[in-house]
């Protein structure tokens, strides 16, 4: 399957270089309540209206882990194929920021819960595996707002204590489409596990993103830049192209890479340090007093470890297996774990065949036309595999079923009901087609003349004509079989 | 290992405490003589030992998943010095 060649690299005027991308993902953990208290994670509130005390940070108040979120990690974990750590220990992360009031982050830095792992991508030169250097638990900073004052700054507090998981790769990426991959694929991995929404628009799912480059062919990695706070793979796309051919520029202009904390200006399409970088991070980490260290045992992940979902990469080997489908078919349909749900439903109780034509092409032009995911889909997996068997059974032709499905996905209704209460019914009946062929024939005299003398493209244009002439309804087989016989 | 003034400009300014002129010469002296005394520690030998870190040997407690804090915002931001809209209000800080 490998029809191309990896070929992302950024020519210099010395020469071409390398991109070496690592993605530190923030992911959200879908939990009600936050990580330490017992405040509601819903997006979209009244400001503070989901502050506890200890998400306020007032003296005193001790925080209490949420075992969902540890059991989500480890789940996580499993799905990325990690080490779980039985031992793990939460630290603080001192800054000082308006939005974050304990002045320190609960993290994991040393001990975190899951270590090693990887993500294996499918790109059109080729599966590519990609490390997972750790997975950890720690808590989401509040929101500050800057633009509704010109001396002042807003800040909500909802998002204060939310739970997130740190997934951090392996320097292990080198262009903007593996990046864009990579967070698909981990996307879609959490989404089949359910222990991540993945919305990206609401922040569920959003990267810092380290980027160096080297001269092609050398084993030691450049300086890097850390672009903050990503939140669309567009945006990562385009931080990382301006940020490398920044880099390569700098580097043969003789200058140097400072390794420093960048911002992208979503606006601008450009990355810029950020103002605070005269105060060098000295995040003076150390374990929480609060928080003793966090242990289970192996019973504890193998429980969950037998609640697992059947993942992305095994489902599509099975789909490949079991339904006979192309790479391509099963990688469409697994990108997304309700469109193979759908598929599946779709294809037990219909043709395989017709279904994957039907969800990947006619489906999703519907759904995408309209603006719904497949779980709002007008059509249930139920009346398409219904409209499918009507073609398989010769009650409709495929023509008549493109109309119906039309119909279909303005009233939601039941394809059989359409069918008879229009009158859809194919037409099978020998001595009806007959009819309206003669009729056809009788009207067009002068291009049967043409077509006995020797013009035989013609013959598509009286099936065109009988099929139109009966409303769609004719049967296409019995049309071709009997104007052969007729025309003969 | 000792502090000098740098040190403690650069730890108060992390802390966002100010330091005056004087504080920073008894600091100094402070600091180091806590320094020098938890020094001692270095006297024993702890190559076969983990870090711990914590003393108890509690096992960490868990919650459920479970929303009960339920709006408590007009009592969180009767502690806030400013407020506009239930936002607290402070500064500006922009990156």
């Amino acid at each position: 399957m490998s029809d191309k060649e990896f070929n992302y690299y950024i020519s210099g005027e010395t020469g071409k270089w390398e991109v070496v991308i690592g993605l530190e993902v923030h992911a959200q953990v879908s939990s009600n309540a936050k990580l330490f208290s017992s405040s509601s994670t819903q997006f979209g509130s009244e400001p503070n209206s989901q502050v506890s005390l200890i998400d306020a940070a007032m003296p005193g108040m001790l925080p209490v882990i949420n075992k969902f979120c540890v059991e989500q990690a480890v789940r996580t974990g499993l799905g990325l194929k990690a080490k779980i750590n039985l031992l793990s220990v939460f630290d603080r992360k001192n800054y000082f920021y308006a939005d974050l009031p304990q002045g320190y982050q609960i993290s994991q830095f040393k001990h975190p819960i899951v270590g090693e792992g990887e993500v294996v991508l499918d790109m059109s030169y080729g599966t590519k595996k990609i490390g997972i250097e750790r997975l950890h638990l720690e808590q989401d900073a509040g929101k500050s707002l800057h633009d509704q004052d010109p001396i002042k700054t807003f800040i909500d507090l909802n998002r204060s204590g939310v739970a997130l998981m740190e997934i951090v790769s392996k320097p292990d990426l080198r262009s903007p489409e593996e990046v864009a991959e990579y967070i698909k694929k981990l996307r879609s991995i959490m989404r089949y596990l359910g222990t991540c929404d993945g919305n990206m628009e609401e922040g569920s799912l959003r990267a810092d993103v380290n980027v160096s480059v080297r001269k092609i062919g050398s084993k030691d990695f450049g300086t890097r830049c850390e672009i903050k706070n990503v939140n669309s793979i567009k945006f990562m796309q385009q931080a990382i192209q301006y940020e490398a051919k920044r880099q390569v520029e700098l580097l043969e202009e003789g200058k140097k890479i400072d390794q420093e904390t960048r911002l992208f200006d979503t606006k601008k399409n450009e990355t810029r340090q950020m103002r605070s970088k005269e105060d060098a991070h000295d995040y003076r980490y150390f374990p929480d007093p609060d928080l003793p260290p966090l242990k289970f045992d192996q019973s504890f992940v193998d429980e969950i470890k037998k609640k697992l979902p059947e993942l992305p990469d095994d489902k599509k080997e099975r789909l490949i297996k079991d339904y006979k489908l192309s790479n391509y078919e099963a990688g469409v349909l697994i990108s997304d774990k309700d469109t193979s749900d759908y598929f599946e439903d779709v294809a037990k109780n219909s043709d395989v065949k017709l279904a994957i034509n039907w969800v990947i092409g006619d489906l999703f032009a519907a759904l995408n036309k309209i603006g719904k995911s497949i779980k709002e889909t007008p059509i249930s997996s139920k009346n398409l595999s219904k409209l499918i068997q009507l073609i398989k059974n010769n009650t409709i032709s495929g023509r008549i079923a493109k109309d119906i499905f039309e119909l279909m996905v303005n009233d939601h209704r039941d394809p059989k009901v359409i069918v008879e209460e229009k009158g859809l019914v194919q037409e099978s009946n020998v001595g009806e087609l007959e009819k309206i062929i003669e009729k056809v024939l009788k009207d067009n005299s002068d291009k049967v003349a043409e077509y006995k003398s020797g013009k035989d493209k013609l013959f598509g244009f009286f099936v065109g004509s009988v099929i139109k002439e009966s409303k769609g309804k004719a049967n296409p087989a019995l049309v071709n079989d009997i104007l052969k016989k007729k025309l003969s | 290992m000792s502090i000098n003034k740098d040190t403690i400009k650069k730890i108060s300014k992390l802390a966002r405490i100010s330091v005056t002129k004087e504080e920073t010469d008894r600091l100094e002296k402070d600091l180091n003589s806590i320094l020098k005394f938890v020094e001692q520690l270095k006297e024993l030998n702890t190559d076969k030992i983990l870090p711990i870190a914590s003393v108890s040997d509690q096992p960490l407690t868990m919650s459920k998943d479970e929303i009960k804090k339920i709006n408590e915002k007009d009592e969180i931001l009767t502690n806030a010095p400013e407020k506009n809209s239930n936002y607290y209000i402070v500064p500006k800080v922009i990156e």
